[in-house]
């Protein structure tokens, strides 16, 4: 893959430049050890460029390797610290495209660091010339790296309990518009939607501290109408507060604020950055505040196939990191998100074990050891309407956020609340039931709708609305039946 | 008002043919069924008083029930009566829902109380009506 033909060479020492596939970063006898990273890499090698020396080039600028042979490796074990590309194969249907995957030792990475994680694995080596382009498709973290980590503060179970919701998804909003509102106005749209029977509303990714808006009155006017809700049915309610600020101080002064007032929960955008995110998740836990994680930003990298990094490994980072909800997808809204690879994020945030399954695009079993799980939230370009199919899709622990569809139904902010509330009740009522509501939703939801007039006003309005396109982010695997 | 606690307060009462079902949908999950009931309804208020222990060998939901008729004979209109689930499950152990089945006629609702302090922040406080009287003689 070098430009320059390397003369001919006596030793692995000898000065000069040789082929990364010679210098120990490739090995498909290895066997990854039990205690090994394991790493995925979707690359799309340069024209000339054979797929095993780039899976090496891969594997070298992700651990040790520089472009040229270096003596100061024979200071060090350096066959211990090089990471090994052990497997490469053609991505199925995808010319040009190979799955490399690599084996890094366990003591190549700082305990409890996303940084340092991130800082090796997808640090220089996404610029790589001779790579046309580079994705980190799934990761392996070994269980003795997992339990380095601290994980989600609250986690599923335990919102549940300090929240008192249990059996059903939990319904949130974000309100809109995202940026204009004063105060006053946002703690209104709060209240109304709380009030109607939502259980969270939500700050959006941009809304910080602006000229319409600073911070300290919407965390007043919020709380003003958290509790107003709260008192006015009997329920626990809450609010996202994003404390997304410019620097960590900043940060703190936000969070330190939202507790002051009483607030469940507090919010922020996954691009303050993975050092702050586990700062603020440590505060988190000393505080008994759940941590809503808006993963702003990161359609910049997750979205196209062939370069960046896969929203599951993103996901498993979160987790690790220590964050009690995370945005990941809805299926049936206006964002991006196939079915199998939505499945295979949630998954992710919900299991204690994931098995190996292609199909959804999970790479690799991952066990949490027992770590905390996080709640998914779905939100985006959803409605009462979709109900059964969000349910279908989402299954029972994650939030359903239906900001247009509270805010814009026809009747009023606390009228869209209660259709969503009433549609979900009678969704997972008959789910318990033993009914087959994902065939029978709409059915389901029409006789809810004799009871609720609401709802029938919701299901009226946005009976047509569906957001069907292609995915650009689908797995390459397609199950296929196996003849016993 | 309403109070809205609960996995189906927004439905219309349900029936014990209703409720029945859901008894029938934790039992085949292995779940074991549990009455409470308060006559302090606030949010926080997490520990209803149990009717009984939580139903762990209950296999048919007429059982329930019949345990539920009881628990109404003595507190039907004066508490408010919840069926709950619980799974042990390694990873969950915790409820996995929860209902309310029978309320007061009345229910008086809370009131908002605040503490001004600190310049515009406030303490809030939520008050139940109904336990501004002694436990036992609230509704």
């Amino acid at each position: 893959m070098n430009v320059v033909t390397p003369p001919a060479k006596k030793g692995r020492y000898d000065a000069g430049v040789m082929k990364y596939k010679e210098m120990g970063y490739f090995d498909l006898d290895y066997v990854p050890k039990p205690t090994d990273i394991l790493a995925v890499f979707r690359i799309t090698p340069q024209d000339g460029v054979e797929a095993d020396e780039a899976a090496a080039a891969v594997a070298g600028e992700s651990s040790t390797a520089t472009w040229t042979v270096v003596w100061t490796d024979r200071l060090t074990a350096s066959e211990h610290y090089r990471a090994k590309a052990y497997r490469v194969d053609p991505v199925p249907g995808a010319p040009g495209q190979w799955f490399a995957y690599i084996a890094y030792d366990l003591e190549l990475f700082e305990p409890n660091s996303i940084v340092n994680l991130s800082a090796s694995i997808i640090g220089n080596v996404f610029g790589f010339k001779p790579l046309k382009a580079l994705r980190l498709e799934d990761m392996h973290l070994p269980i003795a790296y997992v339990k380095t980590y601290f994980g989600p503060p609250t986690g599923i179970v335990v919102e549940r309990e300090r929240l008192d919701k249990y059996g059903r998804p939990l319904l949130g909003a974000t309100v809109k518009p995202k940026l204009g509102l004063s105060g006053r106005n946002y703690g209104r749209v709060v209240y109304e939607a709380l009030k109607g029977g939502l259980d969270f509303t939500k700050d959006d990714e941009n809304i910080n501290s602006q000229n319409f808006m600073h911070w300290r009155d919407r965390f007043l006017y919020c709380m003003e109408a958290v509790n107003r809700a709260q008192a006015s049915t009997g329920e626990i309610k809450g609010t996202y507060l994003n404390i997304s600020a410019g620097d960590m101080e900043e940060i703190y002064e936000r969070a330190e604020f939202a507790k002051q007032l009483g607030s469940t929960i507090v919010m922020i955008d996954l691009v303050i950055g993975y050092s702050a995110i586990q700062s603020i998740s440590k505060w988190c836990r000393r505080n008994d505040m759940i941590l809503h994680l808006h993963r702003a930003g990161h359609s910049t990298y997750t979205r196209q196939k062939t370069h960046g990094v896969s929203f599951r490994v993103i996901a498993k980072w979160m987790r690790l990191a220590g964050v009690d909800h995370i945005h990941a997808g809805t299926v049936v809204g206006k964002l991006e998100g196939d079915p199998a690879s939505t499945h295979g994020y949630y998954d992710i945030c919900r299991e204690q074990y994931n098995p190996q399954n292609l199909g959804n695009g999970l790479f690799f079993d991952q066990d949490w050891g027992g770590m905390r799980k996080l709640m998914p939230v779905a939100s985006g370009g959803i409605h009462a309407g979709q109900m059964h199919l969000l349910l279908h899709h989402l299954g029972e622990d994650c939030v359903m956020q239906f900001g247009g569809g509270t805010i814009g139904h026809p009747h009023g902010i606390a009228a869209g609340a209660t259709a969503n509330r009433v549609a979900l009740e009678a969704m997972i009522f008959a789910r318990n039931e033993g009914r087959d509501y994902l065939n029978e939703g709409p059915d389901i939801l029409a006789k809810a709708a004799k009871s609720c007039r609401p709802l029938a006003q919701a299901l009226d309005t946005w009976k047509d609305v569906t957001f069907d396109y292609a995915s650009t982010d689908t797995p390459d695997f397609v199950p296929t039946v196996t003849a016993v | 008002m309403r109070i809205t606690q609960g996995t189906f307060s927004f439905l219309p009462d349900l029936t014990d043919e209703q409720i029945g079902t859901q008894i029938a949908y934790a039992q085949k999950n292995g779940w074991a069924v549990n009455i409470e009931y308060t006559d302090d309804p606030h949010p926080r208020n997490t520990y209803w008083e149990l009717w009984g222990q939580p139903m762990f060998d209950f296999k048919d939901p007429a059982a329930v029930l019949y345990e539920l008729a009881e628990c109404r004979k003595v507190f039907k209109g004066r508490a408010y009566i919840r069926i709950s689930a619980f799974d042990n499950t390694w990873g969950w152990e915790s409820v996995r829902y929860s209902f309310i089945v029978d309320r007061p006629e009345e229910e008086p609702g809370f009131a908002l109380e605040r503490l001004e302090v600190d310049g515009r922040s406030q303490r809030y406080s939520t008050r139940a009506y109904s336990t501004d009287k002694p436990a036992g003689s609230r509704y």
